[in-house]
């Protein structure tokens, strides 16, 4: 099953290593990652995405627990919360016709064109994975010259916190 | 008044009542060893390897129960530590190691003896740091000593630029640890614990399964308690041996790939396993589809991460194994000597330890021995390999660390070392060291830091002229296939150990190991007896890998 786990983490050198290692030492392949700062200074926040089974990942999460300069972790799930990934998408805009079709294209998915040229076209787009993926496979066939993602972040929905400090001790 | 990086670090070790360091100088270590050299509260012991210095660091810390401290410089010096770094991390032993570091402008550049230490140790270190600034210096030393002994200990790496050793600030130790991110668990649910105090009363055929949980959380009276009011029988891991007294009748001593069959044979037929600070480990539980399938598991260890992990537990209570039990202790009912107990001892008397006693010098018979004429106050180490196993199955332990072995990790050459560290930490106490000539050779360059420092401890090498585990294991799986096995070669330790100016006694007879060791432990210094034993005697009980462990080898045999 796939799964999305948020870890808050204090922003020291070496986390990033150490939480990487864990899943490589259990043969888990991280799809993705993003990771920045949250509301509180000095504390991380990584999203990863991971596919995997349940108890092994269990494992992954208590180990990630023990790891000093993890606060906090959490198993967040699709059902219950809001996810967003965004997108750079450059493509080829050779002839006059891909172009408009291009920008049609853009304006039904919401997407913004942040940069252009004679030659090419950079899309930006947010949305969930599934949205982002179709807009690179209506893209694709105009020739695609690059595509970049920042991985999923995710919250859950309504008043839960992921946060919250010194909790875990409870 | 401002204090160098180096100074700091020194301040730092006394307010965590350092008391010894071992460890080897080098280049980017000086600065602190400058500082140490007029400091006269601190001792520092110099190993002749590295690796020996993490080794004694390690059996200081098991022998007393404080942090094992251990030092070296960059590059080679570092990278010399990381195998006792992870032992001490597979056994959970509490170990602060300082590294030199080139200066900070330099980190990164392949500079002279420079390793990125704290990558290389990150899977094998509970936490590491790199002191960047020597403004974070005494916090990190300080964080470093609390993170290695609370929770499940282990060891923490401290690396340490040369800049940053010489670089000043005024030096002020915080009043304490804050570390919102590290909060280990130490009472136990009390939900839980009711819960396991009625599956106690109402199993009737429980076994307390004991590990080294119990010794670090110092809970062995704890455990005396439960056991003698419940009379339910114990039975421990290596790292357990000591945490309950194995003359007692409720011992049955080791259970595992080499514990006694009647161990085995009563995990087994359990219906309620009680494992108090262990991890069901791979040589514990043999074949893990076929471990104590008739048994409910409560299982009670302060690392979260334990739980479940192997196997699956009914009742897991997470905390300190000392708290939980006196806890536990106030629930549980006092119950009579069952049915269960009178099968227990049955196995005991079908299948007890037994090897071929005759007229050649059995290494089991210099257990025997030793556990005959040693006194309570003694501490056992060993190295691993046959030699290990015969330690812990032909000796009775009665006390918490006084048994002290490479579990985990299983760390040929650990034993000599470590021995060298526990008379350190307990000199009142008699230190052997049981070792196999192959294991005695990977740290026998520490005879001179056991000298130099009139370390009296014994050493005692069953001499069988083999890698013998391996050639036992060549001996079953590999169709008696030795390769690579037969240690030709060997020095004459004796020789060696005088080359030293030490005292060295070669036993080839039966007869002559008695005195030998009267002998050795009357002197009051450094003595090696090189026992030539039986070139292939075997560790019998054994479960081969991959089978249960009610199914093993050299039990009906003998």
């Amino acid at each position: 099953m796939r799964h999305t786990i948020a870890v808050l983490v204090k922003d020291h050198p070496g986390v990033l290593a150490r939480v990487a290692s864990l899943f490589t030492r259990r043969g888990f392949n991280i799809e993705s990652l993003a990771v920045g700062h949250t509301e509180e200074t000095g504390i991380s926040r990584m999203t990863i995405i991971v596919e995997g089974d349940e108890r092994v990942l269990e494992q992954i999460t208590k180990q990630l627990n023990k790891l000093i300069d993890v606060i906090r972790v959490k198993d967040i799930f699709p059902k219950n919360s809001v996810e967003r990934e965004l997108a750079l998408i450059k493509v080829n805009t050779n002839s006059l016709p891909a172009r408009s079709e291009i920008i049609q294209t853009v304006d039904i998915f919401r997407a913004n064109i942040i940069d252009v040229n004679n030659q090419i076209m950079t899309i930006e787009t947010t949305g969930t994975e599934d949205k982002i993926n179709a807009l690179i496979e209506l893209l694709r066939p105009f020739g695609l010259k690059e595509v970049v993602r920042t991985g999923k972040i995710a919250l859950p929905r309504g008043s839960v916190s992921t946060s919250g400090l010194n909790k875990k001790a409870e | 008044m401002k204090l160098t990086g180096a100074q700091i670090v020194v301040e730092c070790l006394k307010k965590e009542d350092v008391k010894v360091i071992f460890g080897i100088p080098g280049g980017v270590i000086m600065p602190v060893y400058d500082v140490l050299y007029s400091e006269n509260s601190i001792k520092h012991i110099l190993t002749r390897h590295e690796q020996g210095a993490a080794h004694a660091a390690d059996g200081y810390a098991r022998a007393t129960g404080k942090v094992g401290v251990c030092m070296a410089t960059s590059g080679p010096g570092a990278t010399n530590l990381v195998t006792g770094l992870a032992n001490a991390h597979l056994d959970s032993i509490p170990l602060v190691a300082f590294t030199g570091q080139v200066s900070t402008g330099l980190i990164g550049t392949d500079a002279f003896q420079e390793v990125d230490i704290s990558g290389i140790t990150l899977p094998i270190t509970k936490n590491s740091y790199v002191a960047r600034d020597v403004k974070d210096l005494a916090r990190i030393v300080q964080e470093a000593f609390y993170i290695a002994r609370t929770g499940r200990p282990g060891p923490v790496l401290i690396d340490f630029p040369k800049d940053i050793q010489l670089a000043q600030t005024e030096f002020k130790y915080p009043e304490s640890v804050s570390l919102n991110s590290y909060k280990p668990t130490f009472n136990g649910n009390v939900k839980q614990i009711k819960t396991a105090a009625q599956e106690i009363s109402k199993a009737k055929k429980p076994i307390i399964y004991a590990g080294g949980g119990v010794i670090s959380s110092n809970a062995s009276s704890e455990l005396r308690d439960l056991a003698l009011k419940t009379n339910i029988p114990v039975t421990t891991t290596l790292m357990g041996l000591g945490s309950f007294p194995e003359t007692h009748s409720l011992s049955l001593g080791m259970l595992g790939m080499h514990g006694t069959a009647y161990a085995n044979y009563a995990v087994s037929a359990a219906d309620l396993i009680i494992g108090l600070g262990v991890r069901f480990d791979d040589r514990i539980t043999g074949k893990l589809d076929e471990f104590a399938l008739k048994a409910k598991i409560i299982h009670i260890d302060i690392d979260p991460a334990e739980v479940g992990k192997n196997v699956l537990v009914d009742i897991p209570i997470i905390g300190d194994t000392k708290n939980i039990l006196k806890k536990l202790n106030e629930y549980v009912h006092k119950k009579k000597e069952t049915e269960w107990l009178k099968t227990v001892e049955d196995f005991k008397k079908k299948y007890p330890l037994k090897y071929s006693n005759n007229e050649e010098l059995k290494p089991q018979y210099i257990m025997e021995t030793i556990n005959k004429i040693s006194k309570d106050n003694t501490i056992i180490v060993t190295s691993v390999g046959q030699h290990q196993m015969w330690a812990a199955q032909y000796y009775q332990y009665t006390q918490p660390r006084s048994f002290i072995s490479s579990g985990g990790l299983g760390t040929m050459g650990y034993g000599f070392p470590a021995a060298l560290g526990a008379k350190m930490g307990c000199p009142e106490k008699t230190v052997i060291c049981i070792s196999g000539d192959g294991s005695f050779q990977m740290n026998q360059q520490e005879i001179a830091t056991a000298i130099n420092n009139n370390l009296a401890i014994t050493v005692i090498i069953m001499n069988n002229g083999y890698l013998g585990m391996v050639r036992q294991w060549q001996e079953f799986f590999f169709d008696k296939r030795y390769a690579e096995t037969t240690l030709n070669g060997n020095p004459d330790f004796v020789k060696l150990v005088e080359a030293y100016g030490g005292t060295g006694i070669r036993v080839n007879k039966k007869q002559e190991l008695y005195p030998a060791l009267e002998k050795a432990l009357s002197l009051d210094k450094f003595v090696l007896i090189n026992c030539i034993i039986p070139k292939e005697e075997n560790v019998f009980p054994m479960v081969s890998p991959g089978s249960p462990i009610s199914k093993m080898i050299g039990v009906d045999k003998l």
